[in-house]
């Protein structure tokens, strides 16, 4: 019973009937996009308003140009984790892979500790590339340890692998930080996601990563759904498994890395929005990668916004808010499978 | 092919476990349906159906493992779930389907194990729970094996083990979860033959859930067919299996001969292409 | 067929000596783990950068005053050796009871956010509530056990034969997910100072340790002493499975009876030394290597208390840089030991 894997995230039930149709899902999500990135210009500790942003002579340009910077980035991060997630669950066959509960958070903040203690680095574009780094390697790390041992990688040890690997790289963190007051100082504030703060500045430079990574995804749409099936049964369709696995892991390290160099750890996007467009529009990765970037973006721009908000005077960050989303979601995903079988 | 009522012949002796209009599901799904049983002292009853008609889920119900959502399963007169569970494993053991065997233990740990019920806080063995091992371990013929680890045991040998641990409880009563799954039918007949010793020797009454109509025919002395969650038929084996319980049972077309080796019913299955075969 | 076999003659003989043999094989892996302990507290409290001989040591313990001796031993050394003994058993006796009652050698209380609840806890109450002393520990142990209760409940029951073991598991790692981003929230609202001490929080760490910490640790554990030992005669049946331990007259609440004294006991000790990184986690599949492969209550415990020892004293004198806290090594060394399990392949069963 342990070694059978879960078909796929794709086996999630879906009325048939109730599906609704691709046009109109990512109508209504490309209208919901528009809503939250028109407030998250307008809405914050001051308001802004329209005008502030195109007339330079306004009081609140300043503002309107920073707030549409970080709108920039956090529809970028959105996207990327929405379609990153979606990779991810295809890639390891996992309903419940995500990027933080896998250790690439971990494996990332670990490699701006060792770039900012041991490297002396101290310059944000720096520590971009070290985050790409460590999440990538995390990612891959955590993969192959799950599918050591016997029965391979069941969706049970790569979650707990994750687990593993995030207990350790912390502990190590921590440590350090211990010891060491100034990275400390510096760290502190990088380790919760956020895209406060982020300019075009990091935003372009992670861009083209990003970019790559989206590319491969689309072309990669046909390997996904065939890593659905099975390797047994996608060799027997024709396809080449291990080649289609690469090809989604690069997508998935380029997606996942690039959005957590970019914005640090946000949790959970990864997980749920995946679900919610595969409620919506089926399995089909042609239609649920873009829906995924879609309500991705949606989601982490609207969260940046309520975040400004939510707790006056202070700001709370991106990632925690899309934890105290994701975790009820979470829950009633494992909840609803049946974990016999996982 | 002759429409037959089927048969449901009570069992004339007494029962010490029963269910009364029983309603057992999972969550708000009912997949048995207000079901009456009465298991025969002293005789091995073995309930058959098609797959996901109920007959796992009534055994997981007289077991207690399912609180019924209607009705009740007596044990001796009372209500099972509300005796206290150690009282109740005194009096009926359990081979549970898909037992977990705990890394690194031995035949001897595990089968002790099942002197449980019978400790006390501060658990002492006791001479009786040695003879009950050593008498558990000789009726298996696991004798030999009892100090090697379950874990590098065959599936045969490992089921014997564990039912060793039921015997070593000692209980009138004992309900198997087919217990007869993954052994090769020279495992699965010598499973079946400790079991009807046990029942010869110590009287115990014997319920068991199997996959295999034949095997189960030759067993039983008491036959309950289980169609859509309620009892289709029960009896003598003779009794209950007949071409028409078959056909409403399993969806099957057969021919049911004299089985030339017991005397007891074999059922031939007519696939589509042995239909209009010779007579 | 219908008589019962005769009982070979030496049956009975051959049930005893093999009932007997794992007993004395346990006997052995506890006395010699106990040497073990032995061996590293002495080396903990003797050698280091201050070198105390026995016999020093024992005029000290009686009440000697030998000027410098005296103070690193009672007031640093000592407390600290004890401290990390303490913790270390309750650690190991914890991820005991969780991997066996849960039957699965990945799922310790620190893998599934126990720790986490607690250490949460205790960042809020200094972060927030501006807590300190006795009332911090009392925060934490409350939110170790809460985040317990709250995964539990999250779980949700499963009437069927692999229970909600496996709920549990998962809902405990992304629970973890979740309480790290609230630690870190917390930990970006705080001033330096504060920083300081929530990354103790954070690490497990016993050169903190003083005699009241000792004294109150030592105290609750043996109050938790029976709990246990009521928790030791239960697991053998409740690892046969939920089905076959009510069979046998257990019913599967007790399994949560027996997480809840796990995690209780891993609560205290996380108040005193911090979520010391993968001890819960490694003591016992250590000790059921030695033991044959069976689960060891005593054994974990020992092993628990010999990882937190020994890495302390490798954290305070063998590191690069020096005086690290206690978890970086335990964390080091928990990795690799992961690695091995898992190629083993011995993880993640539900059933035959």
């Amino acid at each position: 019973m342990s070694t059978a894997q879960l078909p796929s995230p794709v086996r999630r039930p879906v009325a048939s009937g109730g599906r609704t149709g691709l046009s109109t899902a990512a109508g209504v999500g490309l209208l919901l996009l528009a809503a939250c990135v028109v407030l998250s210009i307008l809405v914050g500790s001051t308001s802004v308003s329209w005008n502030a942003l195109l007339d330079a002579d306004d009081p609140g340009h300043a503002v309107a140009g920073a707030r549409l910077a970080r709108t920039f980035v956090a529809v970028t991060v959105g996207a990327a984790l929405g379609v990153g997630g979606a990779c991810l669950q295809g890639l390891t066959r996992n309903p419940l892979a995500d990027p933080g509960i896998l250790g690439v958070h971990a494996g990332a903040s670990f490699a701006m500790i060792v770039a900012i203690t041991y490297l002396g680095l101290s310059d944000l574009s720096a520590y971009l590339w070290f985050a790409f780094i460590g999440a990538a390697l995390t990612l891959l790390l955590v993969q192959a340890v799950a599918s050591l041992g016997r029965d391979g990688a069941t969706p049970v040890k790569v979650v707990i692998t994750g687990a593993a690997v995030t207990a350790a790289l912390t502990s190590w963190i921590s440590g350090v930080l211990l010891t060491d007051r100034g990275t400390m100082e510096t760290f502190r504030f990088w380790q919760v996601g956020t895209v406060g703060g982020r300019g075009y500045d990091v935003l372009l430079p992670v861009l083209p990563l990003l970019v790559l990574g989206a590319l491969i995804a689309v072309v990669a749409v046909r390997a996904l759904d065939s890593l659905a099936l099975g390797d047994d049964m996608a060799s027997g369709l024709g396809r080449h498994p291990a080649r289609d696995r690469l090809l989604v892991g690069a997508a998935v390290v380029l997606l996942c890395g690039g959005a957590t160099a970019l914005a640090g750890p946000v949790v959970f996007v990864g997980l749920v929005v995946p679900h919610v467009a595969r409620t919506l529009v089926g399995p089909a990765h042609a239609r649920l990668l873009p829906l995924s970037a879609v309500y991705g973006a949606s989601l982490v721009t609207l969260a940046d916004t309520v975040g400004r908000v939510v707790l006056p005077p202070t700001e709370v960050q991106v990632g925690i808010m899309t934890a105290v989303v994701g975790v009820p979601v979470f829950v009633a995903l494992i909840r609803r499978s049946r974990l016999g079988s996982l | 092919m002759t429409e037959t009522r089927p048969v449901r012949h009570r069992p004339t002796t007494t029962s010490r476990l029963e269910a009364g209009q029983v309603t057992l599901g999972y969550g708000e799904r009912a997949v048995v349906k207000e079901l009456s049983l009465s298991v025969p002292d002293r005789q091995v009853s073995v309930i058959v159906g098609a797959n996901a008609c109920g007959k796992s889920t009534l055994l997981r119900g007289l077991a207690r493992l399912l609180k019924p959502t209607s009705g009740s399963v007596v044990l001796d007169g009372e209500a099972i779930h509300t005796l206290p569970t150690k009282q109740v494993a005194k009096k009926l053991g359990l081979l549970p389907q898909s037992p977990v065997v705990p890394d690194g233990v031995t035949v001897v740990d595990l089968v002790s194990r099942g002197r449980h019920p019978h400790q006390g806080v501060f658990g002492r063995w006791s001479k009786e729970d040695e003879q009950a091992v050593v008498d558990a371990l000789t009726l298996t013929h696991t004798v030999d094996l009892a100090d090697r680890n379950v874990d590098e045991l065959s599936g045969g040998q490992r089921q014997r083990v564990w039912l060793a641990l039921a015997l070593a409880q000692e209980t009138d009563l004992l309900l198997l979860d087919e217990p007869t799954t993954y052994l090769d039918i020279a495992h699965q007949v010598e499973v079946l033959d400790l079991l009807v010793d046990l029942n010869r020797t110590r009287g115990t009454t014997v319920v068991m859930v199997l996959h295999d109509l034949g095997l189960s025919a030759r067993y039983a002395d008491h036959l309950v067919a289980i169609r859509g969650g309620e009892v289709y038929a029960e009896g003598r084996p003779a009794e209950v299996v007949t071409e028409a319980m078959v056909s409403d049972v399993f969806g099957l077309q057969s021919r049911v001969v004299v089985d030339p080796v017991s005397g007891t019913p074999l059922i031939l299955p007519i696939g589509r292409h042995h239909r209009g075969a010779p007579q | 067929m219908a008589t019962l076999e005769a009982v070979r003659p030496d049956a009975v003989t051959l049930v005893r000596t093999a009932r007997r043999r794992p007993r004395r094989r346990h006997a052995l892996v506890i006395a010699g783990l106990s040497l073990l302990l032995l061996g590293v507290l002495t080396a903990r409290v003797l050698l280091g950068d201050f070198t105390v001989t026995i016999p020093d040591f024992f005029r000290i313990l009686f009440g000697e005053t030998i000027p410098g001796a005296s103070y690193i031993v009672m007031e640093v050394k000592l407390p600290r050796a004890l401290l990390g003994l303490l913790a270390g058993m309750a650690f190991g006796v914890g991820g005991a009871i969780f991997q066996a009652t849960l039957r699965n050698p990945l799922a310790s209380p620190d893998i599934l956010g126990m720790n986490l609840g607690a250490s949460a806890a205790a960042v809020f109450a200094i972060v927030v509530l501006d807590m300190a002393g006795v009332a911090l520990s009392v925060a934490a142990v409350l939110g170790g056990i809460g985040v317990a209760l709250l995964v539990r409940w999250a779980a949700g029951n499963r009437q069927g034969p692999t229970g909600a073991g496996y709920r549990l598991v998962l809902v405990g790692v992304g629970a973890a997910a979740a309480l790290q981003s609230v630690i870190q929230y917390l930990f970006t609202r705080t001033d330096v100072h504060d920083a300081q001490l929530v990354l103790r929080w954070l690490t497990g760490s016993v050169s903190a340790a003083d005699w009241e910490t000792v004294r109150v640790l030592t105290l609750l554990l043996v109050v938790a002493v029976p709990l246990v030992a009521w928790a030791a005669r239960s697991l053998p049946v409740v690892e046969l499975g939920a089905d076959a331990a009510t069979g046998l007259g257990v019913r599967p609440v007790r399994s949560d009876v027996l997480l809840l004294i796990g995690v209780t006991v891993v609560a205290v000790a996380v108040a005193a030394a911090g979520p010391v990184a993968f001890v819960s986690f490694l003591a016992a599949p250590i000790a059921r290597a030695v033991n044959a492969g069976a689960t060891t209550l005593l054994g974990s415990a020992l092993v628990g208390a010999i990882v937190v020892v020994g890495s302390d004293f490798a954290a305070d004198y063998w590191m690069p840089g020096g005086n690290y806290p206690v978890g970086v090594v335990t964390g080091a060394v928990g990795a690799p030991f992961l690695l091995w399990l898992l190629t083993r392949g011995r993880t993640g069963r539900s059933g035959s």
